[in-house]
């Protein structure tokens, strides 16, 4: 069984009287080590397949299989505890605390998962050490640039060794030096065996896949395994 | 769950420190509220253990019975009377009564002059049995003995406060006084008992009990009280019960009637004072209290205000794992630890202000805080944080992970 199994999956929103359908029948699997784009226009439906894939949200039909649990049964709390595990989330606004450091940040999903300080201090500088960032753990998120606080969001996906690492537009606030140095790093993650989806419009982030799926008004237009895919060492 | 409490305050506290002077403010309320109960507690404590003491020096065994005419009956001019026949019945038929002693009021002048001073103090004859029944016990010289009465003897004993009045010097025996006309050799003076409610227990004059009889002249049916103590085994409730059968029988009262004296005991008394003062606490403390209920609203508003303000953080928590009860107990420790923290400080205030208070009014007894609203302060503080915390507590808790992360 593949890592993550959609079958049918619709999402439907009411907005007055008419229903929007951001996601209308989505078939799809992704394998382990898979390194995955979903492009498309605003309004395609990748950012509802972003949530819906990272168990933000749940679908109106169809079923979702994450590491072979069925996810659209879980309630809000197992829905946590899934995110918690599985899914390591890099966000285009880096989403971090801002009143903690780097490593408090980097700590926190090890906190939900119920692990002592100590062992928590330990896997976060070995995670802001593997991104390049274990000289910069005491600053707080505004005193670091925003190559460094997208290195600790993938930090802080990374610590709890999520099955799949979801990107939303990861390098959408970032100039295009540091837009290069995250993809490498992201190219570096895959090599390393980490599953990568990423959603974007931007070709050439999407060039770095080796799969790309292109969406357009909530299904699948087009799913290609590109070949040219660059792979850094 | 320990493990989450712990990790709730420990972000908990750092929410407060981030936010100092919001924090202070908003707990600026319950400060307030905790310190003016604190601080009326104490005062009024304090009077009631120091009244509680007083009384103590009264002598808790015994009982004091005088007569008593309703309103009414004095508009028609009835006056009841204890007589010198009714003590001698009840020196002779009570139970359990270790000594008796009756106590004669001067009625005329309570005017005491000594030199060119003029004083007025209470005035009282009785004899050598009340120092026993009143625990009035002599610091110099001697007490009226049963000899002064026989012989109807002009001496007298007074208390500290009746020789700092007349200027009398510090050792005034056998110095004379004007009592009503006739000159009293003074014999003894009493131990000073202090003040009970800003009234002295020093300013009195004791004379032989027959001496006041003959300077009250010729009323025959002088009314008396009678003081008497109890013997140890005896129980104030079951004496009063017989002497109030002893009496109506005397006094030939028909059982529709009502008792026309009443027989008191000191410790009625004390208790008297207690319901008083606990009143005079529950109240104040009542009204003070809303205070805290005030501050603990604007704890739930400013805790609101919080909530909004950190929805997206509480979004990304949600994002990487926290689970309801994880954000819960994260807002609702915080709240609890603003009002607890609050709680301590109005403590050490109405402490500091309670001290203050009874140290700047003269006479005034030392504050005293009981364990209790120590405890109550806390608790009732605790309890305000978790009230006003769950709502806003809740607010987060039950927020969407994706319009949490999408909040601007």
């Amino acid at each position: 069984m593949a890592l993550i199994e959609l079958s049918g999956i619709t999402k439907y929103y009411e907005m007055g009287d008419q229903v929007v359908k951001a996601l209308d029948g989505i078939d799809i699997a992704v394998e382990k080590n898979d390194y995955l784009a979903f492009i498309g226009s605003s309004g395609s439906g990748k950012s509802t397949m972003l949530n819906i894939l990272g168990c933000l949200d749940k679908p109106t039909t169809g079923e979702y299989h994450l590491n072979s649990k069925n996810v659209e049964a879980l309630d809000a709390n197992e829905l946590s505890e899934i995110r918690n595990l599985e899914i390591g989330f890099i966000f285009q606004s880096f989403n971090l605390l801002p009143r903690a450091t780097a490593l408090g940040n980097v700590m926190q999903p090890l906190v939900y998962r119920g692990i002592g300080l100590s062992k928590r201090k330990e896997m976060a500088m070995e995670a802001l050490n593997r991104v390049g960032l274990g000289d910069r753990t005491d600053h707080l998120p505004n005193q670091l640039s925003g190559g460094q606080r997208q290195r600790v969001a993938i930090a802080r996906a990374l610590v709890t060794n999520p099955s799949i690492l979801l990107a939303d537009e990861p390098t959408g606030n970032l100039d295009s030096k540091t837009t290069i140095e995250i993809m490498q790093l992201f190219d570096e993650l895959h090599s390393e065996g980490h599953t990568l989806i990423v959603v974007t419009h931007e070709d050439e982030i999407a060039q770095h896949c080796r799969r790309i799926v292109e969406m357009k008004d909530g299904k699948v237009f087009n799913d290609s395994t590109s070949h040219s895919a660059k792979v850094s060492h | 769950m320990f493990f989450a409490l712990i990790e709730s305050s420990r972000s908990a506290l750092i929410s407060i420190y981030a936010h100092g002077l919001r924090s202070f403010l908003t707990t600026l309320g319950i400060v307030i509220g905790v310190a003016s109960v604190i601080a009326v507690v104490s005062v009024t404590q304090g009077m009631s253990s120091f009244i509680g003491d007083t009384f103590a020096t009264l002598g808790s065994n015994s009982l004091t019975i005088r007569s008593f005419t309703p309103f009414e009956d004095q508009m028609k001019g009835i006056r009841a009377r204890l007589t010198p026949e009714d003590m001698e019945l009840i020196e002779k038929r009570g139970e359990g009564i270790a000594s008796i002693t009756p106590v004669l009021y001067a009625t005329r002048s309570s005017q005491i002059k000594y030199g060119s001073q003029t004083a007025f103090s209470q005035i009282m004859g009785t004899t050598y049995a009340f120092q026993e029944v009143s625990q009035s016990y002599i610091s110099i010289g001697r007490f009226l003995a049963q000899s002064d009465n026989d012989t109807r003897r002009r001496v007298a004993v007074i208390g500290e406060k009746v020789r700092e009045n007349l200027n009398l010097p510090d050792n005034p025996i056998n110095e004379y006084v004007e009592i009503g006309g006739e000159w009293f050799k003074i014999v003894g003076m009493l131990e000073p008992k202090g003040e009970i409610m800003g009234q002295s227990q020093d300013d009195m004059v004791l004379t032989p009990y027959n001496t006041m009889r003959s300077l009250l002249g010729n009323q025959t049916r002088a009314d008396i009280s009678i003081q008497l103590s109890l013997t140890e085994t005896a129980d104030a409730e079951n004496v009063s019960q017989q002497l109030t059968t002893l009496l109506r029988n005397a006094h030939d009262l028909a059982s529709d009637e009502d008792d026309d004296f009443v027989i008191q005991t000191a410790e009625q008394l004390m208790e008297t004072f207690d319901t008083i003062i606990n009143m005079v606490t529950i109240v104040i403390g009542g009204i003070v209290s809303i205070s805290l209920l005030v501050g603990g609203i604007g704890i739930m508003n400013i805790m609101l205000v919080s909530v909004t303000e950190r929805t997206r953080e509480i979004g990304i928590c949600k994002a990487i794992g926290a689970k309801r009860h994880h954000i819960l107990l994260q807002f609702l420790i915080e709240a609890l630890l603003l009002s607890l923290l609050g709680g301590l400080v109005g403590l050490g205030i109405g402490y500091g202000l309670g001290t203050l208070i009874s140290n700047s009014i003269p006479s005034f007894p030392p504050a005293n805080i009981p364990l209790w609203s120590v405890g109550l302060a806390l608790g009732f503080s605790g309890f305000v944080g978790v009230l006003f915390g769950i709502l806003p507590a809740a607010k987060a808790a039950n927020l969407d992970p994706i319009d949490a992360l999408r909040y601007e």
